[in-house]
């Protein structure tokens, strides 16, 4: 973020969804996937977005990252229309998606290599990623002698190695094991605390989004519309931000928990 | 936590039999393995002497006609006969480089094909019933238009192509849209071009299914040439069975089926071998396995 000042980062915001509406054709029918959805995330920000299945949630985060055009409305990354993939955003899957036929290491190297970088710069930059994720061994490994959280790991690797200024994080977490779950969020809120990036988590798992984020978007039922946003605070744990593992213990944790749990209606469920 | 997994994983992939020890009991497991392998080998050398066995002895003791059938030391000397008249050499490498060529034909071709396929939707809407219905026709029928049209050789070439080229196209454009649709939205993210779509995503995760395509072809383009010689050709193994056959020589029939065979055992465990190198460098294949 060098060669911005504060007063720029203050005032735009990273990103700007404008009244955003998105209908998906198929020859039996027209869905309304979302309906005039309005968000800003400032600079540096860590939002989720939680809401039921089928609720448009990965959809927004597509419309984000430019793989897809909205119908109506517009997306804007620190004020520039998107309307096609961009370096600046990275994107992480449920799935690690690594490519089992490269090597950990060329795996990261994906990024750079599609995007024209530089090569020796991006290997170096992998090659520090993959050590400080306690992968370093592993750089000439293929992804099938790894576990399911040093995958993911790697695959943070690969999201973080083109450097974007904005993450976007599709339910990076659910394919995993609750406790490798855990450990990996509070991981990777570490990581991304210190990299200051702008963060959009997408997720159903509520206690993983209040844990994480600055704050949380629910969203309705299809067609999705933002229901309510909520800043969330850790008042108890002083000035600092909890880790998410700490904030779980914080009493603020199990209020935020149920008021959120409340909006999702998860009781009405098909 | 992190520490924890990578040491497990570590364990995982340093298998060392050497120096761990072995219980009793895991000693007595691996020499039943050993056992059971050795009985499944002793059955199936058993099951070929006794094939050869039998019909070495049944013409002899005339039970049945050695004029319909041969005999294993008949085709032994028929074989030695002809590898010393060099004709044997000549015949068998006529038949291998038609193998050759139609089993490489077959396959670029339809390889090409199915890349087009797969990069025009619009094109496969259109072609997709002809293809169907041309995959359906049985090849062998069109042995005679070939022939007419082509001449001896390229008609032979043409049969095997033929054979193999619909079944390859089918199975290659059925794997290039079977790969997760993730991996492509991974690359598109990274502002990846259609070109380098297919070169980085869909061909190297398509490997094992190419190979499984390989297996089958390698079948396919024997067929394919040996019914195109036994219309058209002056020399090669399908040639040997018909001439052999219409002089009543089942010697030399006999001997050009066993050669055949042969060919095809190695071709088969040329594709295997090549399969489990290809696969485990593209980590299909877990390299402990």
């Amino acid at each position: 973020m060098t060669g911005i000042t504060e007063a720029e980062v203050n005032v735009q915001p990273a990103i700007a969804i404008r009244e955003v509406t998105l209908n998906y054709f198929s020859p039996d029918r027209e869905t309304l996937a979302l309906l005039n959805v309005s968000l800003e995330i400032a600079q540096a920000e860590f939002v989720a977005i939680v809401g039921s299945s089928g609720c448009g949630k990965s959809t927004l985060l597509s419309l984000i990252s430019g793989l897809i055009r909205p119908s109506i409305g517009s997306i804007q990354i620190c004020g520039k229309d998107v309307t096609a993939p961009s370096p600046r955003a990275g994107y992480m899957f449920q799935k690690d998606t690594l490519l089992e036929w490269r090597t950990v290491l060329d795996n990261v190297l994906l990024g750079p290599e599609l995007l024209g970088l530089e090569r020796r710069a991006a290997r170096s930059r992998a090659e520090d990623l993959l050590n400080r994720y306690g992968l370093g061994e592993f750089l000439h490994s293929l992804p099938s002698e790894l576990s399911g959280g040093m995958r993911q790991r790697a695959a943070l690797a690969r999201t973080l190695c083109p450097d974007p200024d904005l993450l976007l994080l599709d339910e990076p977490f659910s394919a995993l094991d609750y406790q490798t779950r855990l450990a990996l969020s509070d991981e990777m809120a570490a990581i991304l605390t210190g990299e200051r990036k702008t963060v959009v988590l997408v997720t159903h798992d509520i206690g993983e989004a209040i844990s994480m984020a600055d704050r949380v978007v629910v969203m309705s039922r299809r067609p999705g519309r933002i229901k309510s946003v909520h800043s969330i605070a850790y008042p108890s744990f002083g000035l600092d931000r909890p880790t998410p593992f700490q904030a779980r213990k914080c009493p603020e944790f199990s209020a935020y928990f149920q008021l959120i749990w409340d909006e999702l209606d998860v009781h009405q469920v098909q | 936590m992190a520490i924890e997994t990578i040491a497990t994983a570590a364990a995982q992939t340093a298998p060392s039999p050497a120096t761990v020890t072995q219980s009793a009991a895991y000693r007595k497991y691996l020499r039943g393995l050993r056992h059971r392998a050795l009985i499944i080998q002793t059955w199936q050398i058993g099951l070929v002497a006794v094939f050869l066995g039998v019909w070495e002895i049944a013409p002899r003791a005339g039970w049945i006609n050695p004029m319909l059938t041969s005999y294993p030391s008949a085709v032994v000397r028929t074989l030695l006969v002809m590898l010393q008249d060099g004709s044997l050499v000549h015949h068998t490498w006529t038949t291998l480089s038609e193998i050759m060529i139609g089993f490489c034909g077959g396959m670029a071709l339809g390889l090409v094909c199915a890349v087009a396929l797969w990069s025009s939707p619009f094109l496969y809407r259109v072609l997709d019933p002809f293809i169907v219905v041309l995959n359906g026709v049985p090849k062998i029928a069109l042995v005679p238009i070939f022939y007419i049209w082509l001449g001896d050789t390229a008609s032979i070439y043409a049969m095997a192509i033929a054979v193999s080229v619909f079944v390859t196209i089918i199975m290659l454009y059925t794997g290039f849209n079977a790969v997760d649709p993730d991996k492509i939205k991974l690359v598109r993210l990274f502002g990846a071009s259609h070109r380098q779509v297919l070169w980085k995503i869909v061909l190297p995760a398509s490997v094992p299914t190419i190979i499984s395509t390989l297996k089958v072809n390698v079948g396919l383009a024997l067929v394919g040439v040996i019914v195109g010689e036994f219309q058209a050709a002056k020399a090669g193994l399908g040639y040997l069975i018909t001439y052999g056959s219409q002089i009543f020589q089942m010697n030399l029939v006999m001997t050009a089926i066993v050669v055949l065979a042969a060919i095809s055992s190695v071709l088969f465990i040329a594709i295997q071998a090549l399969e489990t190198i290809v696969l485990r460098r593209s980590g299909s294949l877990r390299s402990s396995s």
